[in-house]
This record gives C-alpha cells, sequence and structure tokens, in this order.
C-alpha cells in the first residue's frame, strides 16, 4: 500500500500542470478570436504573438 | 489569392488622409500605462485572413500607430496609438480601403472582454480537476463499502486525500453559484443556486465531520462533480447569450453616422450627426442614406424607401419634397434643409419603439425558472422534514443532519440545470448547420410557443427588388445598353433581365429621370413616363423606353416572390399557425403577393407604429406572434412580438432584434426551425419529467438513509447523462 503514497501525489501533481496549462491558455486570451487565430496561419507575415 | 494586396499603397498614406474633419474622437481614447493611448473600433465587413493582413498592414504604415490588431471573431480592432497619433486619421484609412469603421465606448468595450465567460470557463476547469481527482481516492473507499480489504487507517486517509482535493476545488467553483445565491437572497427570492450553495456548503461541512470523526460516508467527490455537471450547463448557456448580447451591443456602438453640413460660404463639413440641428443645409449624395427628417431644396433624385416603409417603388423627389431618415439617396445629389433634430427623425422614433418592446420582452420566464420555481421549495422542504423526522425518530444529530445532506445532495438538480441548455445547444447546432442562426435560448423557447406569424412582405416573402415582368426579348435587346449604363434599381433590373451585352458609352444619367443618349439618328431615352413623353398609367412600377426614331416602349416591374416562399401558409397552417402580412407597401403589390401566396388576411400601407398596433391586437385577443421582418419599419414589431426572425439580408437592427436569423432566400427554414424549436421544447420537457421521476425515487431512498456516497455518484450523473444523451438526439433529426 506504501505505493500510494508515492502514486497519489505523482498523479496530482500530473493533473496540476494540466490546469496550470489551461489557465496559462485562458489568461493569454488564446480563446479570445478562434476565426482569427485560425486565418491568420494563412498570413505572409504573421503576427502570431497572444493579445 | 488576394493577400498580396493587403500591402498595397495608392499614396504616400500620410498625405492621403489629412485629419481634415470628422467628429473629435478624444473621448474614445484609453490610455495605457506606457504612455500610448488605445482605441477600440468596431469593423464591418472584415471575415477573412486577407482582410486581416490588409488591415493591419496598412494601419502599420500609418503613422502615429504602434500596434494594430483585430479580433475576426467579434469584428473588433485595437488600435494603440503613440503619443500625438490622430484616431481620426484611422478612420480614414480604414474608409479608403474599405472597412467602415465606428469607434466603440470604451465602458462597452471593457463589458465585452467577456470576464464572466472567462471565470465560468476557469470554474469549469478547476471542477473538473477535482470531480476526477477527488474520486481517484473515493474509488477505494468505495470498494470498502462493498466489503473489500480497506482498513479504517488507509480509508481515513483516503478521505483526507479526496477532502484536501475535493474541497478546495468545490469551494472555487462554487463561487460562480455562491454569489448569485447570496444576490438573489438579499432580493428576497431564492433561485436555483440557493438549494445548490446550501447542498455543497452542507455536503462539504458534514463530510468534513464525518472525517473528523472517522466516520464512513464523505461526499466530497459528490460535491465538485455536482458543481462540474451543473457549469457544464451554465457555461453553455453563456456561451448562447453571449452571442446575442455582443450582437446588440455592436449596434448601439455603430450608431454614430456622421452628415455632411454645409456652411453659409458653400464650403462643406462632416459632423456627428448629433450636431445636426433643424434649418442646417445638408448635402446627400447618391448611395447615401438621408441623415435625419427634411425637405429637398435643390437637386432632383429618387429615394429608395424600402428599409422605412417596405415600398418597393422608388420615390421620385424635386425641391420642396419631404423626406425622412433612413431613406436611401438613389440617383442624384441632393441639398436638405434639416426640419428635425436626429433625436426627432424617424430613425430615432423607431429606436424608441425597440427599446420599449425590449422591456416588454424581457419579462418572459424561461422554461428553466419556472421549474427551479417549483422544485426550490419542495427539496428544502423536504430536506427539513427529513432533518426533523429523523431527530425525532431518535436518531443522533450527526445522523440527521447527514441524511438532510444527502437528501439536498441527491435531488440536487444536476439533470434540471443541464435540461434546458443542453437541448437548446443541440437545437442550436443543428439548426446553425442549415443556416439558421439563435441567438438567444429563450427565443427558441419562445418560437416554441407561437401560434400565429406575421409576414413582413418586402425583403421576407418578396426578393425586395424589383424583376421585369413582361419582356419582348427585341425591345429589351434595344433598350439594354441604355439601362447597362445606369445604377438605379429598375434600369438595373432591367439589365439583368438582357444578359451580358454592350453599354451605351455616350450615355448620360439625368438625375431622378432617366438615362439618355444622343445617336446620330436622335436621342434614345429609358426613364419615368414624364422624361420619355408618355402617358402615366397604372399602379405598377414601370420604366419607358423612346427609341431614336420616337416608338415608345412599356417595361413593368414587380417585385419577385422567393421561391421558396410559395408553400409557406400552407406550411404553417399544417403547423397550426395562422397567418398574417403585415406590410408598408402599397395595397396592389401587397394584394398580389397575398393572392399569390394564399393569405387571406393581409394589412397593407403599415407604419412602424401600425405594425406594433397591429401585433398588439394580435396578443391582447390571446395569440403569440411570431414576427418574421427584415427593414427598419419591421424593428419595433420585431422587438414586440412574441418572437422574432430576421433573413440574414436584414439590417444590423433588424437582426439584433430578432431571435433567430435565417437565409434570406430559404424561407421555408422558419418552418423547419419552428419545428426544431418544438421538438427542443418536447426534450426539454422529457427531460424535467425524468428529473422529477429520478427525484421521486432518489428523495425518499436518501429520507431513508438508503443512499451512500457510491449510490449518489452513481445515481447523479447517471441521470445528468440519461439528459444529455436525451438532448443529444435532436442533433440527428430525432423529434420530429
Amino acid at each position: 500500500m506504501n505505493i500510494v503514497v508515492i502514486l497519489a501525489p505523482l498523479s496530482l501533481a500530473l493533473a496540476l500542470i494540466g490546469l496550470a496549462a489551461f489557465w496559462w491558455t485562458l489568461r493569454s486570451g488564446q480563446y479570445e478570436d478562434p476565426q482569427g487565430d485560425a486565418s491568420r496561419i494563412l498570413v505572409e507575415d504573421p503576427d502570431d504573438r497572444p493579445l | 489569392m488576394a493577400l498580396s494586396e493587403g500591402r498595397r499603397r495608392d499614396a504616400d498614406p500620410a498625405c492621403a488622409e489629412a485629419p481634415a474633419d470628422g467628429p473629435d474622437l478624444s473621448a474614445y481614447l484609453t490610455p495605457t500605462p506606457s504612455g500610448e493611448a488605445r482605441l477600440d473600433l468596431l469593423v464591418s465587413g472584415a471575415h477573412c485572413a486577407a482582410c486581416i493582413a490588409r488591415i493591419e498592414g496598412e494601419l502599420a504604415d500609418t503613422p502615429g500607430v504602434a500596434s494594430a490588431r483585430l479580433n475576426l471573431s467579434t469584428g473588433r480592432l485595437a488600435v494603440g496609438l503613440r503619443p500625438g497619433g490622430d484616431p481620426r486619421r484611422i478612420l480614414g484609412v480604414l474608409e479608403r480601403i474599405g472597412y467602415p469603421a465606428a469607434p466603440y465606448d470604451p465602458d462597452s468595450a471593457r463589458e465585452a472582454q467577456d470576464r464572466e465567460g472567462r471565470e465560468l470557463a476557469m470554474a469549469l476547469a478547476v471542477a473538473g480537476f477535482g470531480a476526477g481527482n477527488a474520486m481517484i481516492f473515493s474509488v477505494p473507499v468505495w470498494a470498502g463499502l462493498f466489503g473489500q480489504e480497506l482498513g479504517p487507517a488507509t480509508r481515513t486517509f483516503m478521505q483526507w486525500a479526496s477532502a484536501g482535493v475535493g474541497a478546495p476545488c468545490a469551494v472555487f467553483a462554487g463561487m460562480v453559484f455562491f454569489r448569485s445565491a447570496w444576490t438573489s437572497l438579499r432580493g428576497g427570492r431564492a433561485n436555483m443556486d440557493v438549494p445548490i450553495s446550501i447542498g455543497v456548503l452542507l455536503t462539504l461541512a458534514v463530510s468534513f465531520q464525518e472525517t473528523l470523526l472517522r466516520g464512513r460516508d464523505t461526499y466530497f467527490d459528490a460535491a465538485v462533480t455536482l458543481l462540474f455537471l451543473l457549469l457544464i450547463g451554465r457555461w453553455l448557456d453563456h456561451a448562447l447569450r453571449r452571442r446575442a448580447r455582443s450582437a446588440a451591443a455592436d449596434l448601439l456602438a455603430l450608431q454614430a453616422p456622421s452628415a455632411a453640413i454645409l456652411a453659409e460660404d458653400g464650403t462643406e463639413r462632416r459632423a456627428p450627426l448629433r450636431l445636426v440641428r433643424p434649418g442646417h443645409r445638408l448635402r446627400v449624395r447618391p448611395g447615401e442614406r438621408i441623415p435625419v427628417d427634411g425637405v429637398v431644396e435643390t437637386g432632383e433624385s429618387e429615394l429608395d424607401n424600402a428599409i422605412l416603409t417596405g415600398e418597393t417603388a422608388p420615390e421620385p423627389v424635386a425641391p420642396g419634397a419631404a423626406c425622412r431618415a433612413g431613406a436611401l439617396n438613389l440617383t442624384g445629389l441632393l441639398t436638405l434643409r434639416a426640419e428635425a433634430a436626429p433625436e426627432d427623425s424617424t430613425l430615432a422614433r423607431i429606436a424608441r419603439l425597440v427599446e420599449s418592446g425590449a422591456q416588454s420582452r424581457s419579462t418572459y420566464v424561461q422554461l428553466a425558472d419556472r421549474a427551479a420555481a417549483i422544485y426550490v421549495p419542495v427539496v428544502h422542504t423536504a430536506a427539513a422534514l427529513t432533518f426533523i423526522v429523523a431527530w425525532m425518530l431518535g436518531l443522533p444529530v450527526r445522523e440527521a443532519v447527514l441524511r438532510a445532506a444527502t437528501v439536498l445532495i441527491v435531488t440536487c438538480p444536476c439533470a434540471l440545470g443541464l435540461a434546458v441548455p443542453a437541448v437548446q445547444v443541440a437545437a442550436a447546432s443543428r439548426l446553425f448547420r442549415r443556416g439558421v442562426l439563435v441567438k438567444s435560448g429563450a427565443g427558441l423557447e419562445r418560437l416554441a410557443e407561437a401560434d400565429h406569424v406575421a409576414f413582413d412582405k418586402t425583403g421576407v416573402l418578396t426578393e425586395g427588388r424589383p424583376r421585369l415582368l413582361n419582356a419582348d426579348p427585341v425591345d429589351l435587346a434595344r433598350a439594354a445598353p441604355l439601362a447597362r449604363a445606369s445604377s438605379h434599381p429598375l434600369a438595373r433590373a432591367l439589365a439583368e433581365a438582357a444578359g451580358e451585352g454592350p453599354t451605351a458609352a455616350e450615355a448620360v444619367e439625368v438625375a431622378g429621370q432617366g438615362v439618355e443618349a444622343w445617336t446620330a439618328t436622335g436621342v434614345m431615352r429609358l426613364g419615368r413616363a414624364a422624361f420619355v413623353g408618355a402617358p402615366l398609367s397604372g399602379d405598377q412600377t414601370e420604366l419607358w423606353f423612346r427609341d431614336d426614331r420616337g416608338a415608345l416602349f412599356r417595361f413593368a416591374f414587380a417585385d419577385a416572390l422567393r421561391p421558396a416562399a410559395a408553400g409557406i401558409v400552407e406550411a404553417m397552417d399544417r403547423r397550426g399557425l395562422s397567418v398574417s402580412i403585415l406590410s408598408g407597401d402599397v395595397e396592389g403589390p401587397t394584394r398580389r403577393a397575398a393572392e399569390r401566396l394564399g393569405a387571406t388576411d393581409w394589412r397593407s400601407g403599415l407604419t412602424p407604429q401600425g405594425k406594433v398596433e397591429a401585433l398588439d391586437a394580435l396578443k391582447a385577443s390571446g395569440r403569440r406572434v411570431l414576427m418574421v421582418g427584415d427593414g427598419l419599419n419591421d424593428v419595433a414589431a420585431l422587438s414586440h412580438a412574441h418572437a422574432a426572425m430576421a433573413p440574414g439580408t436584414a439590417l444590423d437592427a433588424s437582426q439584433s432584434a430578432a431571435d433567430l436569423v435565417y437565409p434570406a432566400d430559404r424561407p421555408d427554414r422558419i418552418a423547419e426551425a419552428i419545428d426544431v424549436a418544438r421538438a427542443a421544447r418536447r426534450r426539454a420537457m422529457e427531460n424535467f419529467a425524468f428529473a422529477a421521476l429520478y427525484n421521486l425515487v432518489a428523495g425518499p431512498a436518501a429520507m431513508l438513509g438508503l443512499v451512500n456516497p457510491f449510490v449518489a455518484a452513481l445515481a447523479m450523473s447517471g441521470s445528468s447523462l440519461v439528459v444529455t444523451l436525451n438532448a443529444l438526439r435532436l442533433l440527428n433529426g430525432g423529434g420530429k
């Protein structure tokens, strides 16, 4: 059963990384303009900085 | 691809856009910490990658601009201005490259950033994280419930781990509900969020107590899962509403057109509309709209009143004629004397009618809220009774509170919270595939309740532009070269009927009269009867042609019915909706359209106010009216009707007053939208029935103490799944 003590925090840590990544995408405005982001890839001189 | 065009330069932009005129825009600037100023603009007409490249490229080359970024989804353009940069120059650049823009009020710009949506998304993510990870620790505890080997020490460890993950997540994700519940309680009401908040908080408290006392039943995972499922419904609902709100905000932001005011010395300057006063002389070019009600001083032209009254025939105007704000000047340069200030003009009166309509409609109570009004008192009474009875029967207080909390969490309205939004989103995406845009879930509910349809004629049932009726191909071919030289709608219709061919190169347009061309053998004229020298005849819209030998030809035009509108009256009848046609056009064309469609109830010559009165009369007789209209004269009626639809070609104002927008050439989709709305209503009702049935079983079971955390988790997710699957049936046409 001791393995739980290692695996449980490990699984939590992995999930927290995912949560932090989502938080970052949300804060950096990556859901603000889905249409524009899809189109910008076609622009010759792309300015793909997030807002 | 026209991407390289984005860098096209007509002239040095610095010279091309001298900041000559235009309103003072400094009020629209927001200072930023870096010393620049930010200008938010709403750009119309940008749809593709080429537009982004063009707009951002041109602005980057404009002096004074530090940055420019276009949001294609919302049509908003954020421009960073260096100190001294002139915002008017930016509007000039955009105007020149073909994307007219209007400044966005900084307050509404901040509002449009959708803080609420971000908060909901984050709460949803945290709840999802919490639900998944709290459950990892709950599963061993559940296994222990079914006789698997699990020592008390391990169980307590698992419960603490579950609490450590679940409780903070539940508190974070639950803030949305707690805040809303608090506001509603302070207002003396109890909305759906009150039982949710009480349920979640009570469950958390009881679970902590059980963990501390080394009890068996904890519900940390159930509390977070509950919030997760509810937040899905909340987020779907928000996504639908946001689309509707942004359309309305765009309309408000764009109500800042300008007018060309003529000074005494004949110089012209552009000024914002609100500065126009009665007595000002205004210049209106062909292709522009009349800014305020006024009287023609000089110039002759024809006005297109279609969006104002629904009349399809152009109205000739000469000095002394009155013209109304919103009419489109077709052919000649006009000078007007303003008769009314903008706030008293026809347009503003329509805007006021819209406002009163929006207020009357906001009293509509949505299905979900109606369900909550029944649900909340029942569940709270049940939980309270459980506590009192269990306590009186001699159970310890701790056990009685645990049971009451179980009742709250098991009957918690997961299924109810999802029942309506899931259905509405499924219905909206099915309609979206058919080209119909649903702007609000409430609109879909109201559409399902409609039992009468009122159609506008022009642009809805008909194409909204003239079509040639009688056509002898030989005559047509002779008149066509002259017609091609004109931009008048009737001439264009004639040219369209004639097809490709030569254009009369030497043709001259006589404002408000017609076109003429001098040839070796004489003069040819195409235009109004008086211009050509023909007798005036009939009530039909007509154009006369005189050839170089003096022979006269008459071309009659009518606004053709849309082919897809043919069976519309019958289709509505089959669905149990009665039909009436409310048109602002004159009697003849309205009667002909009504006869061909088989509609017996029609009225012509209605003003915008008249349409509203006709709707109010229908409402007074107990009907729930669906209004379908596209013009400015329909906007007020659209916002007064129980439900409203507008074609995709309609004005922004009409589209934002409507609940649904359908493809203009397919009026038959209106019937389809009604079918889907009704199917959605049935699905929602089934979901409510299921949720009620589920609560009838789960509620008493929880009261009797038969529910443990595993059963609660299973029942809760199970009921939400059933409700969602039932909603998804709508996607594939189920529910016919």
